[in-house]
């Protein structure tokens, strides 16, 4: 059972920015959609996942890449060339 | 390379296109001159590419998807970009931030998702052929509702570089168009090998369809006929295999017991994806600006609380849930032994049989507004999702109708066998040509 108070919590985490309106219907559809979730109880085995590459790399040598005006053309706030950020300290 | 451009001026009645390239150029290959609509999660250099989100609304790619780069190197015209659910999440094009796109068979009712609008622009004849994506369904699901044919490539045949990610160890891009032939041939042009996505294998495709299918086994799976599967699609669906009887097939009943949480295991490995994905969206380096005077988490929250939708944040949630502290081990861990399991399933069926045939959809394109609780919505996923969590190619062609809707006939194959069920797909196809 998901509780209004979970999914506040989870809000956090994701930094979802939820409203106390919000809760109750997001409550109810984790609640319906978790309980569908338990199926997973009934899986047998313990194999973990195949994969077929493994830690495909390049040599660390520079390439050619995007100039810095490229880089952060899309930014919201920039500043001398670079992106301005909210503090975080 | 010499450029040429075309006049492109849909007549766009189904909120299909995001962005319409009015006179798009191009130059010379074996896509010369075609007009090709790209879904919007797809980079491309210079055009806006927003996954039908208010949080990339404003933002320009500085670099084309290897996918695009590719088209417009055999001469292809971008000629716009689609619609979709945002982000890829959903199966009904209802959950864009610029309004659902319309199903051009039926206005009252969804194209299917999330590649809607690209469906919807091959299906009216606005453009020949589209680029969609597939997480979960997301070219298949839309290709039969629209009564197109839709590819969901392998697993790393086509390089996945230039896709904004959603949940990244299901999805591809993937071909879309009115014939099998079409969409054979686009898929030549964008599968190959890319240093720039580490899941991608030099596994070329360069394949003309064949018709001749004398002798080939067909799995006809048990769970794909069953209960939540409308029995007037399934019957049609069961006629179209016999179509392929008629051609010299032959069909073995089968069963794929790990479908019982294929769904479930589904949905908890592209939320877990998701919620990582998604983390970049800070209104940072793209979209919409954060608010740099406020404290990080609070300038944060409120770009997203604003940029996204109910959809995505109910996913990202869930995500954030299925990977947190002491639910770890109860869904994400058992969702990926459940992946291996439904791989093995397919693995072994695949002994037997050349091809597995049934229905891509449970039922037809429902009425727009239709399916309100996201449950509901989930559920309709259930014959598409397996082949996403095993890796493996799987197409959709039309087969028939129901209450004057498409449906649509789905044959997934072996891994790299994605020639073998575009054959398939041909031979049905040609087989009930008028």
């Amino acid at each position: 059972m998901v509780t209004e108070k979970d999914v506040e919590h989870i809000g956090e985490l994701a930094d979802i920015g939820i409203d106390t309106a919000e809760l109750a219907t997001f409550t109810g559809q984790f609640n319906a959609i978790v309980e569908y979730f338990d199926v997973l109880d009934r899986v047998q085995g313990d194999d973990a996942v195949t994969r077929d590459l493994y830690n495909v790399l390049r040599d660390d040598v520079v390439e050619p890449s995007l100039s810095q005006d490229e880089a952060t053309r899309n930014a919201g706030a920039r500043e001398d060339g670079f992106i301005k950020a909210p503090r975080v300290m | 390379m010499a450029v040429h451009t075309i006049n492109f001026e849909p007549d766009d009645r189904y909120n299909a296109f995001l962005k319409v390239c009015a006179k798009p150029s191009h130059g010379e290959g074996k896509l010369v001159g075609i007009a090709i609509a790209v879904k919007d999660n797809i980079s491309t250099q210079g055009i806006e590419t927003t996954c039908a989100s208010k949080i990339l609304k404003g933002y320009v790619p500085p670099y084309d998807a290897h996918a695009v780069g590719l088209i417009k190197n055999a001469g292809a015209a971008v000629a716009g970009k689609t619609n979709m659910d945002e982000f890829g999440m959903g199966t009904s094009t209802e959950n864009s931030a610029f309004g659902p796109t319309l199903n051009p068979r039926d206005t009252g009712r969804v194209p299917g998702g999330s590649s809607g609008g690209s469906a919807a622009v091959v299906a009216a004849g606005m453009v020949r052929m589209a680029l969609g994506t597939d997480t979960g369904g997301s070219i298949r699901c839309p290709a039969a509702f629209c009564g197109i044919v839709g590819l969901k490539p392998t697993y790393g045949r086509v390089s996945r570089y230039g896709l904004i990610a959603y949940a990244n160890s299901l999805e591809t891009i993937g071909p879309m168009a009115t014939n099998v032939a079409d969409v054979s041939l686009l898929m030549s042009v964008i599968a190959g090998h890319d240093r720039k996505d580490t899941t991608s294998h030099d596994k070329p495709y360069d394949h003309t369809p064949s018709g001749d299918i004398n002798g080939l086994r067909i799995g006809v799976p048990e769970e794909y006929f069953g209960k939540g599967v409308d029995p007037e699609v399934a019957a049609v669906v069961r006629r179209a295999i016999g179509r392929l009887e008629d051609l010299g097939a032959s069909t073995v009943p089968c069963s794929i017991p790990s479908m019982e949480y294929a769904l479930a295991a589904y949905y908890v490995i592209c939320t877990s994806e998701a919620s990582s994905n998604l983390a970049r969206f800070d209104g940072v380096r793209y979209g919409p600006a954060a608010d740099t005077r406020k404290s990080w988490h609070a300038a944060y929250q409120d770009v997203r609380k604003q940029g996204f939708g109910p959809e995505v944040r109910r996913r990202i949630m869930l995500g954030t849930f299925a990977l947190s502290s002491g639910y770890y081990g109860k869904y994400y861990a058992k969702a990926q032994i459940a992946r291996e399991n439904v791989r093995k399933d397919f693995a072994r069926l695949f002994q037997d049989v050349d091809v597995l045939c049934g229905p891509t959809m449970p039922m037809i394109a429902f009425k727009l507004g239709e399916k309100s609780d996201p449950l509901s919505m989930y559920l309709s996923d259930i014959l598409t999702v397996p082949v996403n969590l095993a890796g493996i190619p799987a197409i959709s062609v039309p087969c028939g109708k129901v209450q004057g809707m498409p449906v649509g006939l789905q044959v997934m194959g072996r891994p790299f066998e994605d020639e073998r069920v575009i054959d398939v797909a041909y031979a049905y196809e040609q087989a009930v040509k008028p």
